[in-house]
């Protein structure tokens, strides 16, 4: 399989572990910590270099219980901060979709969750944090010591060293279940008058949208942390394996499958319904299912994620219709509103408007092709592309949305790079 | 709420052990050699659980040491309920025959090292009248392999040994749990390639947990080594000494 989630990419990497804070990293200037690489293109791919796997790096340091603040290692994932923090009545501030993320991961790409227009992204809750640098040695950043450096790594791809360790504040909640709202709707500009409707009220929103239906119909789930039951452990049953030899052959994923999939799915969730979901299913309803992206076969597939401003959003009405014109869409695509509140990081993906995220199995020319219309078409109404889904764009479209690109270049580790780096550098 | 002591901490499966149990101890103590790494999962460990938690610096490879060490463990913990053995090494076994000294270190570390703390602990546990000890083994230690005999003849040293005192403890009520992981994916392992045997360190602690409160006396972790070792013994002297394994 390939070397990061979209399973698109066969690296020339060296690989070499570390699982002490003290460990010294390989001389090489040609290096690139990761974690759980659930990035789907190459931003955690370094061919041709060394990659500093981190997941070893794997060990709380302090839990400040009566605050809610959590130092740990930069390899701790999402799932052990909350299996150790949720009990105790606390909960992470902005979660992305899979809780396999690692902390490190989380900041170096300044992850996004359900409640964006709410409080903003990962970026804003990290009060500092440890970087290794190749000449400098350690040093903390926050947002008083090394500033600079603070908002350099925060959405940098680590490009800017190896992070050793995070301290985040958390958020309280008193109870480990979700109250949520699931309400169907019939196409984009009903979505729209939903999420402004909802955001007032409710905490996290987030809706899918059938991208093979050209009608534009889809389920909208808005839900607040909920006001009944206890504190109990996160994890609900046992994850299930999707066996590695579906990833060998060809994908289990085609029009039929996916038609019915969706047609049930937008079926089962018919006109509005409220109920009570565990943490695990409402924010990480795939991580049941271990090495889903297997069932994309060998080839892998692609993610395309962009966001256009809401003065633009009509834009995605456009992207939806080529989408489900080409009949290359996968599964339900993941459609939501982002606030204002911006995080100190310097390339940050996270700005105010309209997002869309959704699979495209990998068919060659055929994909790259409809994904760099989408592309167009998304940086044309001045959205962006979310780098950590990215295998595709090209550099000018990086400099175009990313307008403080070359105030960050100054930040990055001599030492560092990656293989999106040196593809959107390079052009 | 037992009292838990884990020699060779800072390894792969001791750390994965110790995530798994130490919300259900009331007291761990733990001993390995680097102080900086026993200074990092030492505040892991407290931080995963309400334990009192210890760390004492030792080099276990000196024997000379264990006795004060196992003593004052045993003063300090009041009780040890159940103790870990966990660390080793895997030699260079190319090396060993060019460097005999350098086997014999290997040797004393995997194996002498080993048995003297486990005759230390039985000797507390059969003082206190109950405990559980668990060494680490390896499948390794079931026949001498070319590429890796001087690791595996240690390790069958050891095993020889837990299977003796395991009978002369059983009359103290003290359990003796032979561990004997196959392929692990741990630090001491990171420069090994990793296929379908392989299992994580997670699993095995898992299986530790079970072996030892169902007071097992072998425990092949994963469970298929048993088979793959009983093909393995089975195959005759003179066919096996032409093979590379």
């Amino acid at each position: 399989m390939g070397d990061s989630w979209g399973n698109l990419h066969r690296a020339n990497q060296s690989r070499t572990d570390i699982c002490w804070r003290d460990t010294a990293l390989p001389a090489n200037d040609k290096l690139l910590t990761v974690g759980n690489r659930r990035s789907y293109g190459d931003v955690c791919i370094n061919d041709g270099g060394v990659i500093v796997n981190a997941t070893g790096l794997n060990k709380f340091i302090q839990f400040d219980a009566q605050n809610g603040i959590l130092r740990c290692e930069s390899g701790v994932t999402l799932w052990q901060v909350l299996k150790l923090v949720v009990p105790m009545g606390w909960f992470l501030p902005v979660t992305p979709g899979t809780g396999f993320v690692t902390l490190g991961g989380a900041v170096a790409n300044d992850v996004h969750g359900k409640n964006h227009h709410a409080v903003g992204s990962f970026g804003c809750f990290v009060r500092s944090f440890g970087l290794r640098r190749s000449v400098e040695g350690d040093m903390t950043c926050s947002q008083v010591e090394n500033q600079q450096m603070f908002a350099a790594t925060i959405g940098g791809l680590g490009l800017t060293g190896t992070i050793t360790w995070v301290e985040l504040s958390l958020k309280k909640i008193s109870h480990s279940s979700m109250a949520v709202e699931s309400i169907a709707y019939e196409n984009y500009a009903e979505f729209l008058a939903l999420s402004e409707d909802s955001e007032k009220s409710h905490e996290y929103c987030v809706s899918w949208i059938d991208c093979l239906n050209t009608s534009g119909r889809g389920v909208f789930f808005r839900a607040t942390h909920g006001q009944q039951g206890s504190l109990d452990d996160p994890v609900g049953t046992g994850a299930r394996s999707v066996p590695a030899i579906v990833g060998t052959g060809f994908p289990l994923v085609n029009q039929l499958s996916l038609r019915l999939f969706n047609y049930f799915y937008i079926r089962s969730h018919e006109g509005t319904r409220d109920y009570s979901e565990t943490i695990a299913k409402f924010f990480y309803p795939l991580d049941s299912l271990l090495n889903w992206n297997r069932i994309y076969g060998r080839k892998g597939f692609y993610q395309f994620q962009c966001v256009v401003p809401f003065d633009n959003a009509d834009v995605l009405k456009k992207v939806l219709k080529k989408i489900s014109n080409e009949k290359q869409g996968s599964f339900l695509s993941v459609l939501k509103t982002m606030g204002d509140i911006t995080s100190p990081a310097m390339l940050s993906f996270c700005r105010p408007g309209v997002t869309l995220a959704l699979d495209f199995p990998n068919r060659g020319a055929r994909t790259t092709k409809l994904l760099s219309a989408l592309e167009t078409m998304a940086v044309e109404a001045g959205g962006a592309i979310y780098p950590a889904k990215d295998a595709t764009m090209t550099g000018e479209t990086f400099e175009k949305s990313f307008p403080r690109v070359s105030e960050f270049t100054d930040y990055i580790d001599p030492s560092y790079t990656s293989s999106f780096w040196q593809r959107v550098k390079s052009a | 709420m037992k009292n838990l002591l884990v020699l060779g901490a800072t390894s792969g499966i001791a750390r994965a052990y110790l995530d798994l149990v130490a919300s259900d101890c009331g007291s761990i103590t733990l001993v390995a050699r680097d102080a900086e790494k026993l200074k990092q999962l030492e505040s892991h460990v407290a931080t995963i659980s309400d334990a009192t938690v210890h760390v004492v610096f030792s080099d276990l490879a000196s024997v000379n040491g264990h006795r004060e060490l196992i003593e004052n463990l045993a003063g300090k913990a009041g009780k040890i309920d159940c103790a870990l053995i966990a660390y080793g090494v895997l030699p260079d076994q190319s090396q060993c025959l060019d460097d005999p000294d350098y086997a014999m270190n290997q040797f004393n570390l995997n194996g002498s090292s080993t048995i003297s703390l486990s005759l230390h602990l039985a000797k507390v546990m059969k003082r206190q009248g109950s405990g559980t000890l668990a060494v680490i083994g390896s499948v390794a230690g079931d026949r001498g392999r070319r590429s890796n005999y001087l690791y595996g003849s240690a390790k069958s040293a050891v095993e020889s040994f837990l299977a003796g005192l395991r009978s002369d403890m059983a009359q103290h009520n003290v359990h003796v749990l032979t561990i004997k992981p196959g392929f692990v994916d741990t630090p001491m392992t990171s420069d090994i390639k990793k296929g379908a045997l392989w299992a994580s360190a997670d699993k095995v602690a898992r299986d530790i947990d079970l072996a030892i409160t169902k007071k097992k006396n072998i425990l092949y972790t994963p469970w298929f080594w048993r088979y793959i070792m009983l093909v393995i013994k089975s195959i005759p002297e003179f066919i096996f000494k032409k093979l590379p394994l």
